[in-house]
């Protein structure tokens, strides 16, 4: 089992971090719980968080959860396949998997669940909850479908949505649920976390070397997790300075924002789209690979054309979400870069 | 169909008390059950509706003469648009007659062609079932159905279409009333059969009316100032007022847990904190003055020679990592630079341009982090660059 999962808190009370926050979920869930909307970066526990919510709504009994495969018909007899995660409690589900057809699954799976009531009488709810996974992967059409759901079952059923962002969310939704933040916690705070672990596993932990994850790891707890076992897998004796190793993906991108520094010729484009294809077909999605990248670059080159590139950057990144073909806007905006750093360089040289 | 939760309920007080104690029977029985208090002070008569002064008046002339028009109510969310047809329709047939008179659709019913074709016409077809003595004696009980049809603007063309040719066939028997947040996605047809309503934002002086009211019933204890900000976050939805309004006493404590038995009782708050301006807009998601001055900081030009952008990224970086939403960075963004004596129009102008193109990438989907940075680095740029 990974460190991630072995030591995920169960409860709201072993949270480590925003204290004032599970507090808050903790007067909800014993008071009247309404349908909430939680949003933050990932990583930042939201989904932990939740878990012991629902702990705490219905007791252990939640931790008990089998998977169902349910098949939903579309109205043109098209046959769904959908993998509901449930216990006696509650429902989770990802609907964002059935791509554009979530309408279908939300509009039958909660109706039937909003509409049933609970069955068993020792239960500490009355109501069941549905947990939404990638809210904000959902369609218009199906956010449509969840307004006067919400409203006119609310005795029988209780919502909540998790999502990156609320920007997809549709405002009728927004103004039906409470809107709960949930940040990205900070380097101290992961370093704290990092120590805890550490020492529950009997490791010899390195306050230099926790720091050094905390800070690589961009705020992110289940990455810095990962990292700190990976730097224990692989070396035997821990110090301060031992490296740490970066996923495969990312060591990928950083030689790419190497090579496309050293060199500047078309030639070198074609080796790219190599890489970026080799990239693409492991399954990292565009968008990491292109914010990646831009990040890798960006300390190369000088302040002064930092602005554009991150300009041409979120805008070939706004064309990937528009488009289908990754590559063409991942290579455009690896030639607009060249272009751009081409013509700073020749600027130079006429000042001189 | 057109039952839920919350006519059940008035069926139930219907058949055990008389119209004046209702209001009374409502509220023992929320206390047992939780209710959103969006839901428990939905208006109960067409006179509860707040603020919709014309439309009201019209509607309550229509109400004595017993002739109703197809309706076409549009406006933003949370102005009363579905609360004040289900109000109507319990005035005209009273609760028993609404389960045979009303069909009520919305989004969350399959509402394509097929259903308009079958449902929607099969139920305009059935004949008037006649109403009791006792029944017409209390409610006017004109003799037609009313379909209601929310949230009529996510129907597709196709099944709008074909409503037409329904609308008018069965004109004598069947209203229709269509409910929608834009006007402009309803097909002209229909919209030029139905007589149309505009539910305008509630104004200050009503929305503070009603939420002040509804903060006495329950017994929330709020600092001063805490309407204004809700009127202010909410931006004329009252839906999303009292929403926040319910959450915020919620956090507080303001709900205090009582075991008697199996059931957990919610009291008013009377011993709870306050609450506060602040949580209020934590709950809205609002971001605080002080990260936004930081921001602004961060994007002020430098001596010259000095690249914004390290400033500038590691602001973005905070503000993403604490899980704000770009949306709302711009729109408090927004309101600070266009209403700045600082700037001259003609960068105002480029960074509304700069904005309106922001706006569009977020709704596509774009990657919050790297938007956000682009917007302040391009604002930043502006701000720099006064243009004389």
């Amino acid at each position: 089992m990974l460190f991630v999962d072995k030591h995920r808190p169960k409860t709201l009370d072993s949270l480590t971090y925003h204290s004032e926050l599970s507090d808050r979920l903790k007067a909800l869930a014993n008071g009247d719980f309404p349908h909430l909307l939680v949003y933050g970066p990932p990583g930042a526990g939201k989904k932990t968080r939740i878990i012991a919510t629902l702990k705490e709504l219905y007791g252990p009994g939640v931790e008990k959860i089998k998977i169902d495969s349910r098949v939903f018909t579309t109205t043109s007899n098209r046959k769904l396949e959908f993998n509901i995660v449930a216990s006696v409690y509650h429902l989770e589900i990802t609907p964002s998997d059935v791509g554009n057809y979530d309408r279908v699954v939300i509009q039958d799976l909660l109706k039937e669940v909003a509409q049933t009531q609970q069955v068993d009488l020792a239960a500490k709810q009355r109501f069941k909850v549905v947990v939404i996974n990638e809210a904000d992967h959902l369609s218009r059409d199906a956010q449509a479908a969840l307004r006067r759901t919400m409203e006119k079952y609310s005795p029988n059923l209780r919502l909540i949505l998790l999502a990156t962002s609320t920007a997809n969310i549709i405002a009728p939704i927004r103004s039906r649920t409470l809107l709960v933040r949930v940040a990205a916690p900070s380097t101290d705070e992961i370093v704290e976390v990092l120590k805890g672990v550490g020492k529950m596993e009997k490791l010899e932990v390195r306050e230099g070397l926790c720091r050094r994850i905390a800070v690589e790891s961009g705020r992110n707890l289940r990455r810095a997790l990962l990292m700190f076992e990976a730097v224990y897998a692989q070396n035997e004796v821990v110090k301060d300075n031992t490296p740490l190793p970066p996923p495969d993906w990312e060591a990928l991108i950083s030689q790419i924002a190497d090579e496309i520094m050293a060199e500047h010729s078309p030639a070198r484009i074609l080796q790219v789209r190599a890489k970026l294809y080799d990239l693409l077909t492991h399954c990292i999605p565009p968008t990491v690979i292109l914010k990646t990248l831009t990040f890798k670059l960006i300390p190369k080159i000088d302040d002064t054309i930092k602005a554009d590139v991150i300009k041409w950057s979120a805008f070939f990144e706004h064309r990937l979400h528009l488009g289908n073909k990754p590559i063409f806007h991942l290579e455009a905006f690896v030639a607009k870069f060249l272009r751009l750093l081409e013509t700073y360089l020749m600027d130079m040289d006429y000042d001189f | 169909m057109a039952s839920n939760f919350f006519d059940l309920k008035k069926r139930k007080e219907a058949a055990a008390a008389s119209s004046s104690s209702k209001q009374k029977a409502g509220q023992s029985q929320a206390a047992d059950r939780p209710v959103p208090w969006v839901e428990k002070y939905r208006p109960k008569s067409l006179n509860d509706v707040t603020a919709q002064d014309h439309t009201i008046s019209v509607l309550r002339r229509t109400l004595q003469s017993s002739n109703l028009p197809h309706m076409l109510f549009y406006g933003p969310p949370g102005t009363g648009k579905t609360s004040t047809i289900l109000a109507l329709a319990k005035e005209l047939y009273g609760p028993e007659l609404m389960k045979t008179r009303v069909l009520e659709l919305n989004a969350s019913d399959e509402r394509g062609i097929s259903i308009v074709r079958e449902k929607v016409k099969n139920f305009a077809k059935i004949a008037i079932s006649s109403t009791s003595a006792a029944n017409a004696s209390k409610y006017p009980c004109p003799p037609y159905k009313i379909i209601i049809l929310d949230e009529a603007d996510s129907m597709t063309q196709d099944a709008q279409s074909a409503l037409r040719r329904t609308m008018e066939t069965y004109s004598k028997i069947t209203r229709f009333c269509l409910i929608c947040n834009y006007v402009t996605r309803i097909i002209d047809p229909l919209a030029s059969r139905c007589s149309k309503f505009r539910f305008k934002p509630l104004d200050e002086g009503n929305a503070r009316l009603r939420l002040s009211s509804i903060a006495e019933a329950e017994g929330v204890k709020h600092q001063d100032g805490v309407i204004d900000t809700l009127i202010k976050v909410a931006d004329g939805d009252l839906r999303k007022a009292i929403t926040f309004l319910q959450s915020a006493a919620r956090l507080h404590g303001a709900v205090v847990k009582e075991k008697t038995g199996d059931d957990m009782e919610v009291d008013g708050g009377a011993k709870g904190g306050e609450i506060t301006v602040r949580s209020i807009e934590e709950i809205a998601g609002v971001i605080p003055e002080k990260t936004i001055d930081e921001l602004m900081q961060s994007m002020e030009p430098r001596p010259h020679g000095q690249a914004v952008y390290t400033p500038v990224s590691t602001v973005v970086q905070d503000i993403v990592a604490d899980g704000w939403s770009a949306t709302q960075v711009l729109l408090q963004l927004y309101n600070r630079l266009v209403f700045s004596d600082m700037l001259n129009g003609d960068q105002k102008n480029r960074i509304v341009a700069i904005f309106s193109e922001i706006d569009k990438r977020l709704v596509d989907g774009a990657d919050e982090h790297l938007v956000t940075l682009d917007m302040s680095l391009r604002v930043a740029a502006v701000l720099g660059d006064s243009g004389s």
